[in-house]
């Protein structure tokens, strides 16, 4: 193109056009290590002194290792990090400094010029290179070979067929997602104790942080139902908070009427956004707002959504009472619980199909 | 001096002793060769220079302590029962990639000084490499022959950020946990495919099985790997280019003017080495890092408040707490906006447009040289303006990532200042560049004026008339230099639309769009002064006699308090 910038040898321009003309390189300064012995000699000094602590730091750091127990402290903290770091970092720094003021001090200084090549290459490399590509390709006939050249594209590509099908087994196929422990009767219980919880322990405007029973041995087990790994598993989407408000300020949606028991609420502890536990609870506003994103939750008016990055409301688990007085779920939930994904609306179709 | 007293090496004891094994290998691998060329190699100093330099030694540094961490480190996500020696802990179930954390935290001696060195080096690393790229960026370092290594830089950056959070998401506590559930949680939102990608990285639901397992090689296998080649790439295009360097008096666009590899540049490079080691092993010794005990095993229905991802992932962060909740149902399908645009197209279009930079400023300008000599930021008004534009919306995003933090800090209100940031993302970064485009524009005029009308003395003297006026100087020629050894303004003309016989050109509206964008570009930028100014201030300068003082040669201006500087 006419309008781009090409470049130009400027060294052979003959009129001068510059405002200023390149003074050239400056006389070389000598430094006063250069000129003074008596700097010089101290310099040296310097600089192997720095050498000899440091040694001296790294035989520290023997000492310090076999010599400070694991729970000595040292300003509150662990006195063999403290010494073992200072001894080790102090060392490494002392023979930094000292290396980069030998250079700086002691070495020869003299500026050295070189010049630039343009980083193309030759002309005439170029076209060697050139010439010898066309030799390979002219001898292999792929140009003249179309039926063979296009064969081999296509076994190589597809040799994607294997990489990929050799993958499939690093997870099992999309699964589960729409479902959680939860079931009809199974008891709620409170998450550090694994007791089960009475509606009348519940006072107004308290929230409990609760599981299913599942999650804890029952009695007379030594482990519980769900353990081990896949307690992770499955506690990542049931956990729970268990709310009791005033039943006058709970305004439920249609279908919810009896989800809860005098102002007793449940509700997923996963948030809908990206799958934090929530727990920050105001009493006041009836609001349980997410830690991670700050999105906040109306738990009086069904989980809706009122601030923040989440898009669904929290889902409601429908709370009853068993025989024994003890506060059960009376299903799963209704809605998805946990981080959207892309079946989400067919799976929820499916569950709003089922109740 | 030395030189006097100087013996050629292979007259030295240690010569006549080495050249045996020296000649058996140059026998074998032919390196004089090379070594010839390299040994003496030039490089110029400047203290930006040593940015990339800190990266690379923190690397070096996260490859001996993640080396140490391995011998005992378990990548296990079986649970087990602690019986290690933290007792708060004793005869909880944790996985086994947290209880070997803390077994190299509190039963191995050194183990807890080598995480914290480990960790820290892994924020400086990244930090390093965020600095020397903002110091390419405003120097225009990348500027043609080295396009291909700022690209390399690009990805060692993306990398090094992958590289961290798989490290930050091994000792499997309660923070690491958080994080990954938070990836989770992005790659459920990419459409279509997000939960099919969730089961196999994951290994089935989250958190699955295999995760921490899956991250550990990738962290010290797969990525370091890739993070190797790439850094050895980009250190043999340094040395194939030549490094760049600032112009002055005597360097100019064909040479290249420092200190030798051997010894000089060697001992400070060695020497920063040891700096850098020294300074994380301090840290490590000195400030707390990522104390995992006190978090806790990883629990799916605990989190801890104010929890905060390593300072490098603050952005995306942010992003993501800003985003509107944006969520809808097409195809029969759940689209989740509100967590991919901001997780995934943050950084994604952060690191598209960083890619994209030198080929889009190579076709505004249209400038096809090679350059060697670096440019003041000052001297590319918009280029420097976009740069800081760029910062700020990183800044803003990183910003509202703490936005809890900022709230209760200054006791606001959360949903106030998301408000503000989310129109601050778009407003603040625009404000950003026009401000900083005047202050450049502002600079270059400064640099103009110095040159036309000398620098201020501060020397006020008294004329016969009785007025005051501070006395100017001419400046040293070298710096004169300086500050004129840039590219001077190209004309900007409206391209033909049509050619001779009124046909259209064929590319006539790009032509038009490149111009306007081109335009744009170089739009308020001061030119440097030419020839015929500069002589004619020069004589204007000298003509001013009958000064009461002569000022010396080595004059060089009044400092404030009176006294005369001068070097
Ligand atoms: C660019 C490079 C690297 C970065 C940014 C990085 C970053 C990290 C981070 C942030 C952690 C968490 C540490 C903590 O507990 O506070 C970590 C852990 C770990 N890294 Fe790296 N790392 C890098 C390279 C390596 C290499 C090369 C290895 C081994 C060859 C390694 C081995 C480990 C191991 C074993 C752990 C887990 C042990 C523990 O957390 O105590 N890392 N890494
Ligand atoms: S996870 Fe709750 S707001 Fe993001």
């Amino acid at each position: 193109m006419s309008d781009e910038i090409q470049s130009h040898d400027s060294s052979s321009t003959p009129v001068r056009t510059e405002p200023v003309q390149d003074p050239g390189l400056q006389p070389h300064q000598w430094r006063p290590t250069d000129v003074d012995p008596a700097q010089e000699r101290r310099a040296e000094r310097q600089i192997s002194g720095m050498f000899t602590v440091a040694a001296l730091l790294f035989v520290l750091f023997a000492v310090s290792y076999f010599a400070i127990d694991s729970d000595q402290t040292f300003l509150n903290w662990s006195a063999s990090n403290f010494a073992l770091g200072a001894t080790l970092g102090g060392g490494l720094l002392l023979i930094g400094v000292g290396i980069i003021q030998w250079a700086k001090k002691l070495m020869g200084d003299h500026e050295m010029v070189e010049m630039r090549h343009p980083a193309r290459s030759s002309a005439e490399d170029r076209e060697a290179v050139m010439a010898d590509i066309n030799a390979g390709l002219q001898e292999s006939g792929v140009g003249r070979r179309p039926l063979i050249r296009n064969s081999l594209f296509l076994s190589v590509g597809a040799l994607a067929v294997p990489s990929v099908v050799l993958l499939r087994d690093l997870g099992p196929l999309p699964h589960g997602q729409d479902e959680t422990v939860w079931k009809k009767g199974m008891r709620v219980v409170n998450d550090v104790s694994g007791l089960p919880i009475r509606p009348e322990e519940i006072e107004v405007g308290q929230l409990i942080n609760a599981e299913p029973a599942v999650f804890f041995p029952a009695e007379g087990e030594e482990e519980a139902e769900v353990h081990g790994h896949e307690l992770l598993a499955a506690k990542s989407k049931a956990a729970i908070i268990v709310v009791r408000m005033r039943p006058e300020d709970i305004t439920p949606s249609e279908g919810r009427e009896n989800w809860g028991i005098d102002g007793i609420l449940c509700y997923s502890k996963i948030c809908t956004h990206v799958g934090c536990p929530i727990s920050l609870w105001e009493q006041q506003t009836h609001h349980l707002l997410c830690p991670c994103h700050q999105s906040t939750f109306d738990l009086a008016d069904n989980g809706k959504v009122i601030f923040g990055p989440a898009h669904r409301p929290l889902p409601q688990l429908p709370l009853g009472v068993d025989s024994e007085g003890y506060i059960i779920a009376m299903s799963d939930f209704p809605e998805i619980v946990a981080p959207s994904y892309p079946e989400l609306a067919r799976d929820q179709k499916r569950l709003d199909g089922e109740s | 001096m030395s030189t006097d007293t100087y013996t050629p090496v292979e007259d030295t004891g240690f010569g006549k002793k080495a050249a045996g094994p020296v000649g058996w290998l140059d026998d074998r691998l032919g390196l004089a060769g090379v070594a010839k060329k390299n040994l003496r190699k030039v490089f110029p100093e400047h203290w930006s220079f040593m940015l990339g330099e800190i990266a690379l030694w923190s690397f070096v540094v996260l490859l001996l302590t993640g080396v140490f961490l391995t011998f005992w480190f378990q990548p296990s996500m079986s649970e087990v029962v602690y019986d290690g020696s933290y007792a708060p802990f004793r005869g909880l179930e944790m996985s086994q990639a947290y209880a070997s954390t803390l077994h190299i935290s509190f039963d191995i001696r050194g183990g807890l000084l080598m995480r914290q060195i480990h960790h820290w080096a892994a924020a400086l690393f990244v930090g390093a490499m965020l600095a020397h790229m903002l110091r390419i960026f405003f120097t225009g370092a990348y500027r043609k022959p080295r396009e291909i290594n700022w690209l390399i830089g690009v990805g060692l950056l993306a990398l090094g950020m992958v590289e961290g959070f798989a490290g930050y998401s091994l000792p499997d506590d309660l923070l690491s946990g958080t994080g990954l559930r938070f990836v989770d949680g992005l790659i459920r939102s990419i459409p279509l495919v997000g939960s099919y990608l969730e089961f196999f990285i994951f290994g089935g639901e989250f958190p699955g099985e295999e995760i921490i397992p899956r991250l550990y090689m990738a962290h010290i296998l797969l990525i370091p790997a890739l993070l190797l080649g790439l850094i050895a790439a980009h250190m043999l295009l340094l040395v194939y280019h030549k490094h760049t360097q600032w112009p002055g008096a005597g360097r100019t666009n064909d040479n290249v003017v420092g200190y030798p590899m051997l010894p000089v540049y060697a001992a400070k490079a060695g020497g920063f080495f040891f700096v850098v080691f020294g300074f994380t092993a301090l840290m490590g010794a000195l400030v707390q890092i990522n104390p995992v005990w006190a978090y806790g095993p990883y629990n799916p229905s605990e989190v801890t408040a104010g929890s905060q991802p390593d300072w490098y992932m603050g952005f995306s962060e942010g992003l993501v707490r800003i985003m509107p909740n944006w969520e809808s149902t097409f195809l029969g399908h759940t689209w989740s906006w509100n967590v991919f645009i901001p997780g995934v197209g943050g950084l994604g279009l952060l690191f598209t447009v960083l890619a994209l930079w030198p080929f889009v400023e190579r076709w505004v300008t249209g400038d096809q040289r090679e350059h060697h000599l670096l440019e003041r930021p000052r001297n590319a008004p918009t280029r420097t303006g976009l740069g800081v534009a760029g910062m700020t919306f990183y800044g803003v995003g990183w910003a509202a990532g703490g936005n809890d933090i900022i709230a209760t800090q200054f006791h606001l209100s959360i949903n106030a200042l998301t408000h503000i940031f989310r129109i601050g993302i778009f407003l603040f970064p625009v404000i950003a560049f026009i401000i900083t485009r005047r202050i450049c524009i502002g600079l270059q005029r400064a640099d103009q004026n110095k040159i036309l009308h000398g620098y201020e003395t501060g020397v006020i003297e008294r004329s016969p008339d009785g007025s005051y006026a501070e006395r100017h100087a001419p400046l040293p020629v070298t710096e004169q230099y300086r500050l004129t050894a840039h590219d001077r303004l190209p004309a900007l003309e409206a391209p033909a639309e049509t050619d001779e016989n009124g046909v259209a050109l064929p590319h006539g509206r790009v032509a038009k769009v490149r111009h306007r964008v081109r335009s744009f570009y170089y739009k308020g930028a001061i030119d440097k002064p030419t020839l015929a100014e500069v002589e004619h201030a020069d004589e204007h300068l000298a003509e001013i006699e009958g000064h009461p003082v002569h000022l010396g040669e080595d004059f060089q201006g009044v400092s404030e308090t009176g006294i005369p500087k001068s070097h």
